[in-house]
């Protein structure tokens, strides 16, 4: 009988992941927080301040989510994956959505069943070393030994640019970016390599970080952008939408502090009008109210502030914008428009 | 004249399979042979059905796609441009190599801590256990950790052995101890090195014909032959005396240091040797009390016959203790053996590319094959497991009681 009654039970939980897949946001709001897959630990982009609570730019977007969808930006739950781990427990469903400095490829949009929903960072892979190695270019590696993180693209591009200048080096594969950096710095290897931003925010924790440079050479697109599990439009638009109505409010200058005085009435914007929810009715179409967006700048800011505030020019990581302007300023940003 | 009756015809109903003693536990099994078929259905078919919800199927193609990524210890030549399947073929062989050498190791170890805790010498005793103690009740993932860490944090970094550095070289600047592995000589095998090795390679099953000779002597007339002496003799002579015959075709590359790196010489990582050598010390606790009990499990008596027959202590250890003991200490060293290779999927918290790295690590991690690649590493941790067990099954009969 208790057999049985398990067998059962098994059944339902069995039905349940099945049903369960395809109505992220109905999750969501039943647990009343968001799972949000993030670095274990990368300054500026995903990491515990000293109060405990998780600050950084891919953290900023997930609790944009989570202002837009639950109206409460802290009501989120961050989970620390691997570069391992990551879309493994996005698939299973342990976390509703990944942004951890992930790269958008082809193969992981569709063979490993993920959706990337837009690019948050324009990043790309760079190398650095100690300044007393008296290096000033990639191509003099030859022979070097390079820290590497296992499972991700920046391990494939080594293998790639290595080959193609028919240089020989030597990988030391780390588990992690704090592993990576206590070999680094421990010189059990000459040289780390992984996206130029992720060398910017571990040289930036360096005790002397103006001993180390990050050598010219950018040897791959890493567009990063936040990934869904496939097969989810309506939680992957919310997703897309969000990251976009951040973009668009840096191009039409609401800021977080200006925002709520924007949203009271209708201005002469129709963009911005459309964006804030008081014309048109974009909230219902993507299954939220109309001060979706609202709610989501109210709480991170744009785009640009969110940029400055962890990993801009004034912050220790000190990060230029490059790519991640606006594209009205020469950048990449382009958000579609709201309409 | 009684005549025969049939006994009374037994009929047969349902309900003797739950009141009948002779029936109730057949019923018993069959229903839960039944229960516990339909739970792994159930689990199979759950699987597959969340697969297929997920959009994804059960296919190995992907080990013969490019696998991208580079290795750095290679028993077999590897590039980037190979395929999955060599990668988890480098990786097998790598996990095989830290295991038999780790086997071989702990087993020396352990066979030494086990004896010498029996020793009437009080510190050397205590000192043993102290050892077993602290290697039994810690978990291994922090000795492979502690020794990594004493490996790249305590030894000097190659740049440090440049001219005005503050490391040298050892053993007459033949072998460099770096935090990027040790540098050692490697052989360059020139023309007539097959022969000195042919030689090597005989006169080692020689060693074994003198001693199964000098046993046999022994058991049949009592006759004791200096085996230690000639072994020796034998491992090394004949070899030099081929070495210098064929004008010494094994010469020795040094490690050198040349732009970044050691060149030439043949660099033992640190990732491999934390992993050995914990591994090593951990299971040679265990060993070490396997040794030990198997040990005590010899009667006193034994030992107290042979002494008044006149035979020497060693002579009783290597002749009466030894041999009886051993029938106690093979069970359960398999296991231990077995532990060992199982354990040494924890490289990976070193960096060092097993078949846990490269094809339960990287080649899942870049295909998002996870249920295949960990199907695939389950039945190789199996199919070792099982041979290791064979082997050593072998073995233990050959040395268990015989019965004449």
């Amino acid at each position: 009988m208790n057999k049985k009654v398990f067998l059962g039970a098994l059944t339902i939980a069995g039905l349940a992941a099945g049903a369960s897949a395809a109505a992220t946001i109905d999750d969501v709001k039943a647990r009343g927080s968001l799972k949000c897959g993030s670095n274990e630990g990368l300054a500026g982009f995903a990491a515990p301040d000293a109060n405990g609570v998780w600050q950084g730019f891919d953290v900023s977007l997930c609790r944009a989510i989570a202002a837009a969808v639950l109206g409460d930006a802290q009501a989120v739950e961050f989970v620390p994956l691997t570069s391992q781990t990551r879309f493994t427990a996005l698939a299973a469903g342990e976390v509703d959505v990944l942004v951890r400095n992930s790269t958008w490829t082809f193969s992981r949009d569709t063979d490993l069943k993920l959706d990337f929903k837009g690019v948050n960072y324009y990043d790309g892979q760079g190398f650095m070393v100690r300044n007393d190695l008296g290096v000033s270019s990639a191509k003099e590696l030859d022979g070097a030994t390079v820290c590497i993180q296992t499972g991700t693209t920046t391990e494939l591009n080594l293998a790639d640019f290595f080959r193609v200048n028919n240089i020989s080096y030597e990988p030391v594969p780390v588990a992690t970016n704090a592993e990576g950096q206590q070999q680094y710095l421990a010189g059990a290897c000459d040289v780390y390599t992984t996206d130029i931003s992720g060398l910017a925010a571990t040289r930036a924790t360096f005790e002397n970080a103006g001993e180390h440079i990050i050598l010219p050479e950018v040897v791959s697109k890493e567009p990063l952008g936040p990934a869904v599990r496939h097969g989810d439009s309506e939680w992957g638009d919310i997703v897309g939408w969000t990251l976009n109505a951040l973009i668009a409010a840096e191009e039409y200058g609401v800021t977080s502090a200006n925002v709520m005085e924007l949203a009271a009435g209708p201005t002469d914007n129709p963009e911005i009008n459309r964006l804030l929810g008081t014309e048109g009715e974009l909230g219902a179409m993507i299954g939220l109210d109309k001060d979706w967006a609202v709610r989501a700048i109210a709480a991170v800011g744009n785009y640009g502030e969110v940029f400055e505030r962890n990993i801009g020019e004034a912050t220790p990581i000190g990060l230029a914008r490059g790519l991640n302007a606006q594209w009205t300023e020469g950048g990449l940003l382009y958000a579609p428009p709201f309409r | 004249m009684a005549e025969a009756t049939d006994p009374p015809r037994e009929t047969f109903r349902l309900s003797q399979l739950l009141y009948d003693a002779r029936y109730r536990s057949m019923t018993i099994q069959v229903v839960a042979a039944i229960l516990i078929m339909l739970l792994l259905v159930e689990l199979v078919d759950n699987t597959v059905t969340n697969l297929a919800a997920l959009g994804k199927d059960i296919r190995f193609g992907f080990l013969w796609s490019t696998a991208g990524y580079d290795i750095n210890q290679q028993l077999i030549p590897f590039s980037s441009q190979d395929t999955h399947a060599r990668a988890a073929l480098v990786g097998i062989l790598n996990t095989l190599v830290v295991a038999v050498l780790g086997c071989i190791l702990a087993t020396v170890i352990g066979v030494l801590a086990g004896v010498l805790r029996l020793s009437k010498n009080w510190l050397i005793a205590k000192i043993m256990t102290f050892y077993v103690e602290a290697m039994r009740n810690t978990p291994l993932l922090i000795w492979i950790l502690i020794v990594f860490a004493v490996m790249t944090e305590a030894t000097p970094q190659p740049r440090e052995f440049r001219e005005g550095g503050s490391a040298s070289m050892i053993l007459w600047d033949s072998v460099a101890i770096s935090n990027r592995g040790v540098y050692i000589p490697r052989p360059i095998w020139a023309e007539g090195s097959g022969f000195v090795v042919a030689v090597f390679i005989l006169s080692i099953i020689g060693i074994f014909v003198v001693r199964h000779i000098a046993r046999k002597r022994q058991q049949d007339t009592g006759q004791i032959l200096p085996v230690f002496r000639i072994s020796l003799a034998l491992f090394f002579l004949p070899t030099l005396l081929a070495y210098f015959l064929m004008g010494r075709p094994v010469t020795l590359e040094m490690p050198e240091l040349g732009g970044f790196n050691f060149t030439g010489g043949l660099q033992i990582r640190n990732s491999f040797i934390a992993l050995w050598l914990a591994l090593s010390l951990y299971t040679s606790a265990f060993i070490a009390e396997i040794v030990r009990s198997g040990i005590l499990a010899i009667s006193k008596g034994q030992t107290e016959a042979a002494f008044a027959l006149g035979i020497q202590p060693n002579r009783t250890m290597q002749l009466i203790i030894l041999p009886q003991a051993l029938r106690v200490i093979i069970p359960p060293l398999i296991s231990q053996y077995l532990n060992l290779t199982k354990n040494s999927s924890l490289a990976i918290a070193v960096g060092y590319m097993d078949v846990r790295s490269t094809l339960g690590g990287i080649t899942i991690n870049q295909t998002g094959r996870e249920l295949e690649g960990m199907l695939l590493l389950g039945i190789f941790y199996l199919i070792t497991s099982l041979i290791i067990s064979a082997a050593m099954n072998f073995y233990n009969s050959s040395v268990k009681l015989k019965e004449r």
